[in-house]
């Protein structure tokens, strides 16, 4: 894919003060994203993936937050040093944001037409009337029948899922070049789920938006997106394009979190329409990475991978692997991969 | 499995919660959580209980427990109806019926130790006089349970806050086990878990069956979750079991239009796959369980209803070898 770069994000470093100590949550992420492509970020609970999100959207709590340094360019902009007003303008119009939980990112007390009218009115200068047009287009438009009676209910009036088609639909109501969805379909239902992926997949291949999608599940990855990194610590460990990623992980992270999953293609043809003669048995226990993921306060200077790894060496114990550039695209921070020696 | 003696056997479970009308008031309706179910567990099987939020698996597990008394129907653990059962009745004969939670977060009291918390269903057992154990034995037990489930026995006197997610659900299934059951009911016990320690759990759960011949009703809603971990699925919809099957069957040979839905929609981690494999989109919700009614509950979402459907209210009925369904598509309305 060579479509435009719009957004570079360089050396991010997120840190919070916190009674036990400094926690770098996000500690030196870097990547890219381009015109209308589909970025995942995957990691586990505290891995830093949705405080990368805020930092980009400077959302972050300050204090005890800080963006210790690094640079969001946006279009060449640089959003960390923007002032609010700038900000503002740009957040919510060109960069637009869905949260996981669409009950609590819903006011309860205002009705969905009030909420919906709001930014049209703000960035684009629509007037109320204008306004409310919009917003029921864009209500049908996510899949909402009666969007005309419905937009003047409140959210409790609506399902999760219906809540969620709320939140796209004022995700994209401006048209944004980019949208930030954090866990969009987590609290939801697969046979939901599968819906709500359509409709982002669907709408933003339509206006050419950029995704960048937050998860913890690598099914949902699998599904959607075109490219993805992997989080682990504050730090992003993998960064590749999806398919080659899951055919061919590098690092033993990834390695370990793909295989830790319980596939159904696996023995059931069902499920993944491949022939019966060509499945595998499955496993019949799953391999898991043992331990805990670390708790990233006031992390010594070592691989924090390292006390999970099957693959530990000495030097994981005492240095920081470097980012190594495995080509096409792909890039892993492991010191199995010296830097230089992908390229073989 | 089959020749195994049933243990826990669920007869026209029904459990309904009134809603609306005041204080005083009668109510206005009922929300019927449970609408009428049957199943039975023989001694060492997993039966899976699959379903969407709000379809009732969790109202299951709680009125087999007789955490809500039911509105209707048997329990029957051993033979003995605990529906029927009241107070210290009750509270011996479900030594043999434990359950897991999902929330590791919820389900800890956060001002007691890890030890204490293990230790807390001897200690009801003991004070109730129907357990005797001495202190000695009931600290030893604890450190043994700690170690089983993988705690290190130097955490007895820490407190929940202080473990990770994965290690608090470690301290759920050391206190489920404190008492020795038969049967252990898991309400969703990995979906608050990441990824990586969902493996080890499920693989702890897996490991304690083996050991000690456990028998588990296993409450899922990730259908991948189920198929590793039961030998029997129940997929449960608005209340009232869909399909009932071995697992191998019902992955292999999914009968039910919902359950060929569900596992159309189960995403598969591999884009390879993702990629070629046809989908079934449901259209809209699940329906509110808020008043009775005759039909398919999932006529309304169904692509494949027909008139009969409306106007009759499907049965699970055997559709093959160990293999049942609630769908006019297998049997004919009586």
């Amino acid at each position: 894919m060579d479509a435009e770069i719009i957004l570079r994000v360089e050396d991010l470093r997120t840190t919070f003060d916190t009674d036990e100590g400094l926690v770098k949550a996000v500690d030196g992420v870097s990547f890219e994203l381009r015109r209308g492509e589909t970025l995942g970020i995957v990691g586990e609970s505290g891995s830093g993936k949705s405080v990368t999100n805020l930092s980009i959207l400077g959302l972050i709590p300050s204090p005890p937050g800080r963006v210790a340094s690094g640079r969001v360019l946006f279009r060449g902009q640089d959003l960390l040093t923007l002032p609010g007003p700038a900000l503002r303008a740009i957040r919510g119009d060109r960069i637009a944001m869905i949260f996981q939980d669409p009950m609590t990112s819903l006011n309860p007390f205002l009705r969905i037409s009030t909420q919906m009218m709001e930014p049209l009115m703000l960035h684009q200068g629509l007037g109320r009337r204008a306004a409310k047009a919009r917003a029921v287009e864009l209500l049908l438009l996510a899949g909402i029948s009666g969007a005309e009676r419905r937009i003047d209910q409140y959210p409790h009036q609506f399902s999760g899922g219906m809540r969620q088609r709320v939140m796209i639909a004022m995700g994209l109501s401006c048209n944004p070049e980019i949208l930030i969805a954090d866990e969009p379909t987590s609290a939801l239902d697969v046979t939901i789920q599968a819906q709500i992926l359509d409709l982002i997949r669907e709408l933003t291949r339509r206006t050419g938006t950029a995704v960048i999608l937050i998860t913890h599940s690598l099914g949902v990855v699998a599904g959607i997106c075109d490219t993805l990194c992997v989080m682990y610590a504050g730090r992003i460990v993998e960064r590749g394009p999806t398919r080659a990623v899951f055919a061919a992980p590098r690092h033993p992270y990834t390695q370990g979190l793909i295989r830790s999953v319980p596939r159904l293609d696996r023995k059931y043809q069902f499920v993944s329409c491949i022939p019966e003669g060509d499945t595998e048995k499955g496993p019949e226990r799953l391999a898991s990475i043992p331990g805990q993921p670390p708790v990233v306060v006031n992390l010594p200077e070592c691989c924090p991978f390292h006390p999970r790894c099957d693959q530990a060496m000495e030097l994981c114990r005492h240095r920081h692997p470097p980012a190594t550039d495995l080509g096409q695209g792909r890039e892993v921070r492991c010191w199995l991969y010296p830097e230089g020696a992908g390229h073989g | 499995m089959a020749d195994q003696p049933i243990l826990l056997e669920v007869k026209g479970l029904k459990l309904h919660f009134p809603v609306g009308g005041g204080w005083f008031g009668p109510p206005r309706g009922w929300i019927r959580a449970v609408d009428g179910i049957d199943f039975a567990l023989r001694r060492g099987e997993t039966l899976g209980l699959v379903g969407e939020s709000g379809c009732g698996k969790s109202s299951t597990a709680r009125a087999v427990a007789q955490l809500h008394r039911p509105t209707a129907g048997q329990v029957l653990l051993k033979g003995q109806d605990l529906a029927r059962l009241d107070g210290k009745a009750l509270i011996a004969a479900r030594k043999d019926l434990q359950m897991v939670f999902q929330d590791p977060y919820g389900s800890l009291n956060p001002r007691m130790t890890a030890g204490d918390i293990i230790a807390e269903p001897l200690r009801i057992y003991h004070t109730r006089g129907i357990l005797r154990l001495s202190r000695q034995d009931m600290d030893l037990r604890v450190g043994e349970l700690m170690e089983r489930v993988g705690l290190s026995r130097g955490f007895r006197n820490r407190y929940p806050h202080q473990f990770s997610g994965g290690q608090r659900q470690r301290i759920g299934i050391a206190r489920a086990l404190a008492l020795r059951p038969e049967v252990i009911l898991c309400d969703e016990p990995v979906s608050a878990l990441d990824v990586s320690i969902q493996a080890q759990i499920l693989n702890l759960f897996k490991d304690l069956q083996a050991e000690f011949g456990l028998t588990y009703l296993f409450i899922a809603h990730d259908l991948a979750v189920i198929e590793y971990i039961a030998t029997r699925v129940a997929v449960m919809y608005l209340g009232t079991i869909a399909e009932l099957s071995d697992a191998a069957d019902l992955y292999r040979n999914p009968l039910h239009p919902y359950t060929q839905a569900l596992l159309s929609a189960a995403p598969i981690p591999d884009p390879e796959v993702e990629a070629t494999r046809q989908r079934i989109i449901l259209a809209g919700d699940v329906p509110s369980p808020d008043r009775a009614r005759t039909g398919c509950p999932f006529v309304d979402r169904c692509w494949k209803r027909m008139d009969a459907c409306r106007t009759h209210t499907p049965r699970l009925r055997e559709a093959g070898p160990g293999h049942q369904v609630a769908c006019f598509l297998y049997h004919d309305p009586e």
